[in-house]
């Protein structure tokens, strides 16, 4: 019987698994419902903030921001959100492929890349990747707040005033329901034109309150922090969705997996039992 | 004769507030108070903390505290970005009295030094708050 006990341990152990991964499906599962939640709650901000940034772009002020400056691009930098912990599927990497292929285009080109890594798994990627890592940030929990990323933002807002880089991306999963997100790469910097036909464009200008350069560069500066949060909490939704898809289809397998044990231990114990009584009869016979 | 009402969308980082059609919307913005119908110049402002009325068809008032943020002006649209936005019945007027007294007390003695800003920052929002709850009550 010594295949039957060795199956019945590794049974044992299986369950053991299957217990925790399905625990994980439904903190997965309730925290997603939570991450949902914040990231409807913040969008309504977000949206208005970009029809008011994109009227701005199709004004004909005075005063020319130089966030709505085109300029020849010699270094883009990147924000990219990922994950802090793993277990959530192909979430990370197809994001991470994305982002190298976005790369790749830019070294044929020979423009360099510097990234913002937001989220502990993207960090340790391209940091192993030898890609420029200028900023990083980790451990923002499921509770994401504008003021831990401020930081990592102001990094890359410094660099793109001081001519480092000339275009600035996000780049994060976009979740479009709790079965399907995408990675998506967005521009943020410099702001591109509104499709907005209601704002005529390059015939008028705002009145601003106080001065307009004063006023820009609060609104700018909050405009990227509002989309970049946005990508956070996206970002973090999907996490959650995914390890819950991840979690749950390893709970399956589990599941799977010790229905053939069952059937293997089944067997090796039926085949056990008829050697054992033909050796009986067997030595019965002898006699 | 132009249209007489304007949408407005009052929304904040963590909730969409009002949204809805509206006659006049008076808000604070930083260099003085602000009545804004429909077909106003474009206009982009910061606010100070205070109230911001809008008053829909039929004379209703509605009362909301804003904090921070800005008013963008469009001559069909009216959109408040605050920082944080409250209903009027949301606020706690106690709280805000004695978070007032309470400023106002720290503010004499600490006239100089760096907690000074803070302490404005915070006497403003008191302030702020008890003008909406006044407002909502005439």
């Amino acid at each position: 019987m010594a295949a039957g006990k060795e199956i019945r341990a590794k049974i044992g152990s299986i369950k053991n698994t299957q217990k925790i991964t399905s625990a994980m499906q439904m903190v997965a599962a309730s925290k997603m419902r939570k991450a949902q939640d914040r990231m409807q709650a913040s969008k309504p901000y977000a949206q208005r903030l970009r029809t008011v940034i994109g009227h701005l772009a199709n004004a004909n002020p005075d005063y020319r921001h130089l966030y709505l400056q085109e300029r020849e691009v010699k270094r883009v930098g990147y924000i990219v959100v990922s994950t802090d912990r793993g277990l959530c599927g192909g979430l990370n990497i197809n994001l991470f492929k994305k982002m190298s292929q976005e790369m790749k285009q830019w070294k044929e080109q020979n423009v360099e890349v510097a990234i913002c890594a937001i989220g502990a798994k993207g960090t340790g990627f391209f940091k192993s990747r030898k890609a420029n890592v200028v900023a990083s940030i980790q451990s923002l929990g499921d509770k994401p707040e504008v003021r831990e990323l401020i930081g990592g933002i102001k990094v890359m807002l410094d660099q793109y005033e001081a001519g480092e880089i000339d275009r600035l991306y996000v780049v994060y999963n976009d979740f479009i329901s709790a079965m399907s997100y995408e990675p998506s790469v967005q521009q943020l910097l410099p702001l591109e034109h509104a499709d907005d036909e209601t704002a005529k464009r390059n015939s008028w200008d705002y009145i601003y309150e106080p001065d307009a350069e004063k006023l820009l560069n609060e609104l700018m500066v909050r405009f990227i922090e509002a989309q970049v949060y946005q990508a956070v909490v996206d970002n973090n939704a999907c996490e959650q969705s995914s390890r819950m898809l991840a979690m749950k289809a390893a709970t399956d397998n589990a599941g799977n997996f010790i229905n053939e044990l069952n059937l293997k231990y089944n067997k090796a114990r039926q085949a056990a039992i008829t050697q054992e009584l033909s050796e009986i009869v067997g030595g019965a016979a002898a006699v | 004769m132009a249209n007489i009402t304007v949408h407005c969308d009052i929304v904040s980082a963590e909730e969409a507030i009002f949204s809805g059609v509206a006659e006049v919307v008076v808000a604070e913005g930083i260099s003085g108070s602000l009545g804004i119908m429909a077909g106003h110049e474009p206009l982009l402002t910061k606010l100070k903390p205070g109230p911001i009325k809008v008053r829909t068809l039929h004379n209703k008032e509605h009362v909301f505290y804003v904090e921070g943020g800005f008013l963008e002006v469009q001559p069909d649209s009216i959109t408040v970005l605050a920082d944080t936005a409250l209903r009027v019945d949301d606020i706690d007027e106690k709280a805000a009295l004695e978070a007032k007294e309470r400023a106002e007390k720290a503010i004499a003695v600490h006239m100089q030094d760096h907690e000074f800003a803070e302490l404005q920052i915070q006497l403003a929002r008191a302030l702020g708050q008890l003008r909406a709850v006044r407002d909502a009550k005439q």
